[in-house]
């Protein structure tokens, strides 16, 4: 029999489920959020933006087709905790290497099951998003209230790469700097396969670093957190917006991008995480279905003068790109490197190629 | 961009009568539409010759032709109306194929109209074999290596390169209609040659065989400014091979990896956007289960089974949406009416599974052919909503009415290992229950897989379902392990049972939203499922939506059976409505995905749950109903009544002793004594033996029947001992212990009245008399309202006993009754005291609004305080007659000789200002060709022989050629008139299946004293005819009525129209 296991929230809920994937050795207090994608559990446990989060799961079914290495965004599990309805013991799939639980004890993730995960999820529509405790020991009224004082710390410097490193083209045309803020995979494969040679640099890299590595343009990437507990990264960012470099920002890096323009970035209630949200682009007026996971935002009436809104989200009118006027830049809260999630707005990447081709004229 | 501003008024084509492959699923979506383009302010045409439907009332249009779906009236609808356009792509395969012929001939062009939703064009690259392929090759899409023929030899000369199996397709067929798998030449010759005769151009696909892959559907929708998106992807739980239709379906997919899942929602868009379509689109991919290799196996460029399911599946109103579309709409402009929040423009996030479970005819049909294959058999489904695909199958099986609680199947557990495996290959409807067997037994998930190719996830799941069965027989129920079973389906009823009695705690379900999205957005119209979890939301919902009004549950229909159609979800329907109009919170618990009773907001609130005691308790638990309504869903509804009376929770209308009384042998035939009404002598009986010694004392012919029937179930009328015996052994081998009714046979005229009782006074709405003599299911019976030749004294004394009866059976709302007249003498046949299938016919035809007014009665009103009078309502100027519509060529192996069992799927209603025309237009609709010359087959049983002399002349003197086999030809001639003599097959190669093949025959008349095994000479003849589409007439009495009218000489151009609007007012 599995052991049972407590997910208590910071309002004073409290869930009791089974127990799955790595021993609960002590208490795991992290964010908890949701989402509602119904594929690609996999690519949502190894995304480095959830660190600090744990995650449930709407769809109730998850690890029917197993786990597979070759579907991983980052290196591993960077969120605390994994939240199911149900986990499928006998997985099937051509490609599947492993079933769920095997994967979550192989990374040391612990998760828990038989959870009323609709409920759980309309607790944090209603509240927003909270802090959660995942624990052995049934939960009192005492410990709900120590945990609204836990925060999510350093998430940017836990996810990032320690070092520089290179990862060729085959033929290259264009040479970009990736900066690494919990960088989803999928950004690197899809420039890849651009023909971009990718130099991928750590978080707390300078802007002259990134010039010295003589970039045709720059990558930011997705990446947990407040965006505004990274002050620096920001006045970094400021100083490279001015070199007239292009630059693309996906969620985090977005965030960031309209940060280092002198917008502001907000918390909304409980974030976009899914793979079916519906963003509009303002220019053409057509819509695109987006895979989603974030819980900041920038604000609308925030840009500043050299700033255009260039995608909102149909749902709540909030904001899901930004154009820059003053420099070949744009960016996007949702991602187009999807994976999980439908690949409908991978077109960007084609764009930010553009801004480079057109510099490179340019300067010729 | 908002409403189009060119449209004023649009013209809906509906998809006729209800066959095999197109069912009630278009009704729901040509409602949607209509009420769509209706709150535009649009004008709103619509035609449809299929009366039982609720989008042929006078309220969802403005302008309702019944009248027959063929190019020649729709013309003159058009000619007479002028629409300004014309929505192609809600009224099924029918719909979408009309309109594309109206614009193809340039009729459209020249009257100014403008097709909507989908061009020629784009039809042509979904539905031309040819030119889907060339759009596939072009967008760099993979099909299946194909070719596509008009000829045999084609088909030959390419399974010669590719290799057998081969898959043949006929083009533009409903369900696949004439194709089928091809192991070797002589099969590909004989499948090829019916698919080239089937389809109307006479082309065929041949492919190479993928069989074994997985199918996956995509359900996929796109606007004018090119959006795009998918509402639903579902899997099959049977690999390609099997039609989706005869498959059972799960959604969202679950064995695909996202990889492989974007792989083909981006193909399925990529595909939409290449066809230009604007509305929604159906796209079914093959992908092979150990690799990323795919293949576009079909596209459907409008509304289908698979999207109503879709509908149902996530909550998104596809049919609806693509009205908006059609008419100018963007999908960021359409509003999400379950969330009342967000737009149309968003893919439905499920936190649940949905199973869709296949409801087939073949316990109707013992003789029909049960394996399954590219040729969908069902007539309808029923879906289940569960938390997990355990709970989900598991209340499908159980809502399907196939007298199944749970997998574990009786018949499954007596066979030998071998004999078990023989039967999952056979690949029939009960391979489901073969799987469980085999899995309980101990054969392997990899053996099983091996076999069959179903996915090791569906057996592994299975098997899940065995080890708890195990476990149920040897384990405890503690509170731990009944929340296991509840939350992997098992009833109490169940788990009690398969443990041996064991007691323990009833655990309540508790209800979940269907949402779309996942919880993401707080739900305005939402609709629920049970489940065993945490937290209730049903309850909640109910207290914050408090409307102060007093609560009544609706009980719908179930699947779509043969003997149980759309007519009884029309009258929940109307009930409901009724009911809302009245001051109530109206509930409707029903499992049907197809319906407009499951239309998220045609009640207050929609519960997807089977509609058996224990799965509908827990809804009266919490909605705590003022009143329940079983009147208007058929025997599904009507079976409640027991438990619900049993219960004391109260059931609105006639009470639940009087259904017993009125179905209780003994107690009716008391009854009928004490008012002096007869019915046929007969008598019950248990065994083979009291059977022939009742049918020798009754005298042949008897009528044999189960008690409790459902639409003639099982029922025939037997001419010999052997026939008692052969049926006794059928009847008591389906169950056992079962009650058997035999009847004396009267021939003579069959009438049907349906009245409404108060308790105190009846109104008559109509009495409708057959054409066809009893003997012949009222259900299969061409049926002609006001009666047409019934005399006054015969008219009064039906209603006298029609009052009478219903006012003795305390009747409140409605009563159907089936008389016959014999020898002078009224006959009462059987009386149901409840909503019938003639009820939407006869409320169309009279425009008296007969659920409501049932409804209303039920509700305490009295009809003397209505506008409609009591006794018998004057009759209408118009003469309606429902003609019967069947899907022969889907079921092989059975005889199409009517008789008291049910066989047809769908009428039609002709309605004219005489019963001539009404009769042709009925004929016309019902799909007859009515040739004028040429040559009628003529070959009937003995007793049937004095009749038909009088009826060759009928042909002869129209100028027909008649052929006829022995006897009957002698008959003939001794009449004086000219028969060509036809051999029966064994004797001579000039025999009666060379003269159909040979073309020089336009129409069959075919009795036999036996009939039914398909090896017999007869039945033959008559699936032949069926092969070939000549019109096989099996009731004498049909056949004198279309001799009359071949020479009436109507046509359409003579034909009046009939709106239907202004009969109603």
């Amino acid at each position: 029999m599995e052991q049972t296991v407590y997910l208590q929230l910071e309002d004073g809920t409290s869930l009791c489920g089974k127990h799955f994937g790595a021993p609960l050795k002590e208490d795991v207090i992290a964010e908890v959020v949701f989402t509602t994608a119904m594929t690609g559990y996999t690519e949502t446990l190894t995304d480095p933006s959830y660190y600090g989060q744990m995650v449930v799961q709407t769809f109730p079914l998850i690890g029917n087709y197993g786990v597979n290495p070759l579907d991983f965004e980052s290196s591993g599990i960077h969120m605390s905790a994994y939240i199911t309805r149900e986990w499928c013991k006998q997985p099937s799939n051509f490609r599947s290497q492993m079933d769920l639980d095997t994967f979550l004890k192989q990374q040391g993730i612990p998760g828990i099951y038989d959870i009323d995960t609709r409920y759980l999820t309309k607790r944090i529509r209603e509240h927003g998003v909270m802090n959660g405790r995942l624990t052995l020991t049934a939960p009192t009224s005492e410990n709900a209230k120590k945990l609204s004082d836990w925060r999510i710390e350093d998430a940017v410097e836990h996810v990032t790469c320690k070092a520089p490193y290179e990862m060729p083209a085959g033929l290259p045309r264009f040479h970009v700097v990736l900066w690494d803020f919990g960088a989803k995979l999928n950004i690197l494969r899809k420039l890849r396969a651009l023909n971009c040679s990718l130099t991928v640099v750590p978080a707390h890299t300078t802007c002259e670093e990134i010039l010295a590595l003589n970039p045709d343009g720059i990558m930011l990437s997705n990446g947990p957190g407040n965006p505004k507990e990274n002050l620096s990264i920001v006045a970094e960012l400021s100083k490279l917006c001015k070199t007239g470099l292009p630059i693309f920002g996906i969620c985090l890096g977005h965030q960031l991008l309209a940060l280092a323009n002198g917008a502001d970035t907000e918390k909304l209630k409980y974030g976009h995480r899914g793979a079916n949200q519906p963003v509009k682009d303002l220019a053409t007026g057509r819509n695109y279905i987006t895979s989603q996971n974030h819980g900041y935002a920038v604000k609308n009436d925030s840009l500043p003068s050299n700033a255009e809104l260039s995608f909102i989200n149909i749902n709540d009118g909030t904001c899901e790109g930004v154009r820059y006027t003053d420099f070949p830049g744009f960016s996007v809260q949702f991602h187009p490197e999807a994976c999980g999630g439908p690949h409908d707005s991978e077109f960007l990447f084609q764009q930010f190629i553009n801004l480079m081709e057109r510099r490179a004229k340019e300067c010729r | 961009m908002p409403l189009n501003p060119n449209l004023k008024k649009v013209m809906v084509i509906g998809s006729g009568p209800i066959v095999i492959g197109q069912a009630a699923e278009f009704d729901y979506a040509g409602t949607q539409a209509c009420r769509a383009l209706k709150e535009e302010g649009l004008e709103v045409v619509l035609v449809n010759s299929n009366p039982a439907t609720i989008m042929t009332d006078a309220a969802m249009a403005d302008h309702v032709y019944v009248e027959p779906l063929t190019l020649d009236f729709l013309k003159k609808i058009i000619k007479k109306e002028k629409p300004d356009s014309i929505l192609s792509t809600l009224g099924g395969q029918t719909g979408l194929t009309l309109s594309m012929q109206l614009a193809k001939d340039g009729f459209l062009e020249q009257e100014g109209v403008t097709l909507l939703g989908a061009n020629p064009e784009t039809i042509d690259k979904a539905e031309d074999r040819q030119t889907f392929k060339n759009t596939m090759e072009a967008i760099g899409e993979p099909v299946i290596p194909s070719v596509v023929t008009n000829t045999l030899e084609g088909a030959v000369s390419f399974a010669h390169t590719t290799g057998y199996p081969v898959i043949v397709r006929p083009a533009f067929t409903l369900g696949g209609t004439g194709g089928g798998i091809a192991n070797n030449e002589s099969e590909l010759r004989e499948i090829a040659a019916a698919g080239l005769r089937l389809s109307p151009i006479t082309q065929i696909l041949v492919e190479k065989c993928i069989a074994g892959w997985k199918e996956i559907e995509f359900e996929v929708m796109r606007d004018g400014g090119g959006n795009v998106i998918t509402i639903c992807s579902m899997e099959n739980l049977d690999p390609v091979g099997v039609h989706t239709g005869d498959s059972i379906v799960i959604a969202p997919a679950v064995t695909l990896a996202d990889k492989e899942y974007q792989m083909l929602r981006s193909a399925a868009l990529h595909i939409i956007e290449a066809m230009g379509i604007e509305g929604g689109c159906n796209v079914q991919f093959a992908l092979h289960p150990e690799s990323f290799e795919y293949a576009v196996i079909e596209v459907n460029p409008r509304v289908s089974r698979s999207s109503a399911l879709a509908s149902k599946a996530t909550g998104y109103p596809i049919a609806r949406v693509a009205a908006k579309i059609a008419i100018g709409y963007r999908m960021d402009e359409i509003k999400n009416e379950i969330t009342g929040k967000t737009k149309a423009c968003f893919e439905p996030a499920l936190d649940y599974v949905v199973v869709k479970f296949p409801k087939w005819p073949f316990d109707k049909f013992v003789y029909a052919t049960r394996k399954l294959g590219t040729q969908m058999k069902a007539t309808g489904e029923v879906m289940a909503i569960g938390r997990n695909f355990e709970q989900a199958l598991m209340k499908a099986v159980r809502g399907a009415e196939i007298s199944h609680d749970c997998l574990a199947d009786a018949k499954m557990r007596a066979l030998s290992d071998d004999a078990l495996i023989e039967k999952i290959l056979a690949g029939d409807d009960e391979r489901i229950f073969g799987l469980y067997e085999a899995l309980y037994r101990g054969f392997t998930v990899e053996k099983l897989h091996s076999l069959t190719m179903v996915d090791e996830w569906f057996l592994e799941k299975i098997l899940h379902l065995c080890e708890l069965e195990k476990r149920l027989g040897a384990d405890e129920i503690t509170p731990d392990f009944l929340r296991e079973l509840k939350q992997n389906g098992f009833p109490d009823k169940t788990i009690s049972r398969l443990s041996g009695g064991k007691t323990f705690p009833h655990l309540p379900y508790v209800y979940k939203m269907v949402d779309t999205c996942g919880a993401e957005f707080a739900a305005e119209t939402p609709y629920f499922y049970s489940t065993c979890d945490e937290e209730d939301e049903a309850e909640s919902f109910i207290a914050e939506h408090a409307s102060q009004k007093p609560v009544v549950i609706v009980f719908g229909s179930g699947p779509i059976r043969i003997g149980q159609g759309i007519e009884f979800d029309y009258a929940s329907v109307h009930c409901v409505w009724a009911l809302k109009e009245a001051g109530y919170e109206v509930v409707i618990v029903n499992n049907n995905p197809e319906t407009v009773s499951t239309d998220f907001n045609t009640a207050d609130r929609l519960y997807f749950e089977p509609l058996t005691p224990e799965d509908v308790a827990d809804i009266i638990r919490i909605e705590k109903p003022v009143g329940t309504v079983v009147a208007f869903g058929g025997q599904t509804a009507i079976r409640l009544t027991k438990w619900l009376s049993d219960n004391n929770i109260p059931i609105l209308g006639t009470p639940a002793d009087s259904i017993d009384a009125a179905e209780d042998r003994g107690r009716f035939e008391a009854l009928l004594k004490e008012l002096h009404i007869r019915q046929p002598e007969g008598t019950t009986v248990h065994t083979a033996q009291e059977a022939l010694e009742a049918a020798n004392r009754l005298g042949y012919p008897v009528l044999l029947r189960p008690s409790y029937v459902l639409g003639g179930q099982n029922m025939i009328i037997a001419f010999s001992d052997a026939d008692v015996k052969e049926y006794m052994d059928i009847i008591l081998s389906h169950m056992e212990g079962n009650l058997v009714l035999i009847d004396k046979y009267m021939m003579g005229t069959e009438l049907e009245v349906d009245a409404i009782c108060d308790g105190e006074d009846v109104l008559l709405p109509g009495i409708m008399e057959h054409i066809d003599r009893a003997g012949i299911h009222s259900g299969d019976s061409i049926a002609v309202y006001p009666a047409w030749n019934l005399s006054p004294a015969k008219t009064a004394k039906l209603v006298d006993y029609s009052t009478r009866l219903a006012l003795s059976l305390h009747t409140k709302g409605l009563i159907n009754i089936q008389y016959v007249i014999s020898g002078g003498q009224v006959y009462v046949i059987e009386v149901n005291p409840r909503s019938s299938r003639t009820v939407p016919y006869l409320s169309k035809v009279t425009g008296i609004p007969m659920v409501d007014i049932a409804t209303r009665v039920m509700l305490g009103e009295k009809l003397k305080d209505m506008p409609y009078g009591t006794g018998l309502y004057p009759a209408s100027a118009h003469t309606a007659i429902k003609v019967p519509v069947f899907s022969f060529e889907k079921l092989a192996g059975l005889d199409t000789t009517l008789g008291p069992e049910m066989k047809s799927t769908g009428e039609v209603l002709g309605i004219a200002p005489t019963m001539t025309e009404a009769l042709y237009k009925g004929l016309v609709g019902a799909g007859y060709q009515l040739t004028h010359k040429g040559g009628i087959l003529i070959t009937v049983r003995d007793t049937d022989k004095g009749e038909i002399p009088e009826i060759a002349q009928r042909f002869a003197d129209l100028g027909f050629h008649l052929y006829a086999t022995e006897g009957t030809a002698k008959v003939i001639r001794e009449h004086g008139m000219q028969a060509t003599l036809v051999h029966k097959i064994h004797e001579s190669e000039h025999n009666t299946i060379a003269l159909l093949e040979s073309g020089k025959v336009n129409y069959i008349i075919s009795t036999s004293a036996k009939g039914r095994i398909p090896a017999r000479d007869s039945v033959k003849v008559r699936r032949k005819s069926v092969e070939l589409g000549i019109p096989c007439l099996t009731s004498l009495d049909t056949a004198v009525a279309l001799a009359d009218i071949i020479k009436s000489g109507y046509t359409p151009e003579k034909a009046t129209l009939v709106d239907i609007c202004t009969l109603q007012k």
